[in-house]
């Protein structure tokens, strides 16, 4: 029998993009098989959720789990995966902070089934057919997970050891992680693996970031022609760069393309939707309402914008009242 | 919102609405001050911490009180000029019309936000204002966020395993 520590991989309500990362370790990848076993991995390798319940508790070394979790299967899947694993780790935005899916918080259950099963564009469904949670044919009988009301991240349904953030990790920090876990030298829980410093101390672009920031009107990107040798944020771009996590390695800036905050906050911020925004509106060139609404008007979207990766780890968690 | 929900939904007759306020040590909390020793009457509803400057209230601060069972959130700084730091309550002013619009967004009533310049000798104006965003407040009913997301999860409380479930792995 093998001695090697047992690593778990496992999906639930995400795009697919975290498996995509481990698959971007290329060679790499080949340093990890021969230092770990990889016992449970759905997307990559033929296991199925007997195989992980035959396990002894505690089996696996390490789990990563990415994805948000949003219905009572991946509940079940990430309590088992909790109970055979020693270690679990969050991996990925939507693992971490409920992601791109959490934004989904700001409607109602019912608001969201109706308009993908009746009202978006491209439906015909004139019998107004939705999924069922049971059905019963000859004495049959098909169930599907629930579909729940509120997007959590991982920490909000089991208990998480670290945290790998981003959208998806970087092949780098993959394997800091796993060369982390293989030494035994552990940083306290609930860690988050990147370093605990806001990406704008990593920017390519610091230098032309000035002392005094002044915005005279927000823009997005396809408005504007972006200086590539210029603080983003210094061209009115609503880059998240002052209150995001370093560690990306700045890919987006290396693209001209401003920060939105995937690697979540430093350890200091409770909300990092709340930081951000913070952050933005104080530097806006303007003292009168109607100016400061003006340079404000930039940014359509808040909520999507301040909390792109991040709404179910926010302090409001979900909208409040929604009219069904 | 009628009256006999709002009674329901706070679980008994006598709900208050809490206001969490954020006065500014130089123009508002001495304007509070100033309305204390005059002997004004006004709501016994709001709680008052003295930050130094309007400038200082991070907006962390104004979802945390409503995270934290806050009805109403008022910040009081220096009029516009005013401030004792130059530009504090300018700052104030512009992250307020953006949280503003992001409360909106999270279905957060505007009458539950508010910011207001009130001056060192405005003790009335305190008064007034307190009285009127208590009143509007009421009128709103409770947020109850803590009871909220405790119902919210609720629908992760099924012991698993009790349903019919086919594994889909």
């Amino acid at each position: 029998m093998s001695e090697k520590p047992k690593v778990g991989f496992y999906w639930c309500a995400s795009c697919g993009g975290c498996e995509e990362s481990i698959v971007d370790l290329a060679e790499d990848i080949l340093m990890v098989t021969d230092a770990v076993d990889i016992v449970f991995w759905p997307v990559g390798l033929d296991f199925k959720r007997r195989d992980l319940e035959a396990m002894d508790d505690g089996a696996i070394t390490a789990s990563m789990i990415n994805g948000a979790i949003r219905t009572s299967e991946q509940e079940e899947m990430a309590r088992l995966l909790r109970r055979k694993s020693r270690i679990v780790v969050a991996y990925g935005a939507c693992a971490q902070m409920g992601g791109i899916p959490s934004l989904a918080n700001q409607f109602e259950r019912e608001q969201l089934l109706r308009y993908v099963y009746e009202d978006a564009p491209t439906v015909v469904n004139e019998g107004k057919t939705r999924p069922r949670e049971v059905h019963r044919d000859n004495g049959h009988t098909l169930s599907l997970p629930q579909f729940r009301n509120v997007v959590r991240a991982l920490d909000q349904v089991i208990d998480v050891d670290y945290y790998l953030p981003g959208c998806p990790p970087t092949p780098k920090l993959l394997k800091e992680a796993v060369l982390a876990l293989l030494s035994g030298n552990l940083p306290p829980k609930g860690t988050v693996l990147a370093p605990d410093t806001a990406l704008c101390d990593q920017c390519p672009l610091r230098d032309s970031k000035p002392a005094d920031l002044k915005i005279s009107r927000f823009a997005r990107p396809h408005q504007i022609e972006v200086d590539p040798e210029k603080c983003l944020l210094a061209q009115g771009l609503a880059c998240m760069g002052p209150a995001t996590r370093a560690g990306c390695e700045a890919r987006c800036i290396t693209g001209h393309m401003p920060c939105t905050g995937c690697f979540g906050p430093t350890s200091r911020v409770k909300d990092h939707g709340a930081k951000i925004l913070s952050a933005l509106a104080s530097t806006v060139d303007a003292n009168e309402v109607a100016e400061i609404d003006a340079a404000l008007s930039g940014i359509p979207d808040p909520v999507g914008t301040f909390y792109r990766y991040g709404l179910a780890k926010s302090l409001l968690r979900r909208r409040v009242k929604v009219e069904v | 919102m009628n009256t006999e929900e709002r009674t329901k939904i706070a679980g008994n007759g006598d709900w208050q609405p809490r206001i969490v306020a954020f006065f500014c040590n130089w123009c508002t909390y001495t304007a509070a001050d100033l309305a204390g020793v005059s002997r004004m009457k006004y709501a016994p509803n709001v709680r008052i911490i003295r930050v130094m400057c309007s400038g200082r209230v991070d907006p962390q601060f104004v979802l945390d009180a409503f995270a934290r069972g806050a009805d109403g959130v008022l910040i009081g700084g220096c009029h516009p000029g005013d401030c004792h730091y130059i530009e504090g309550n300018y700052k104030a002013l512009r992250r307020e019309r953006m949280l503003r619009r992001m409360l909106r967004e999270m279905g957060i009533e505007g009458a539950r936000f508010r910011l207001e310049w009130i001056s060192a000798s405005e003790g009335e104006k305190v008064k007034s204002v307190m009285n009127d965003m208590v009143e509007k407040v009421r009128g709103l009913g409770p947020l109850r966020l803590p009871e909220r997301r405790r119902e919210w999860d609720r629908e992760m409380a099924e012991e698993p395993g009790e349903k019919e479930v086919i594994a889909h792995v």
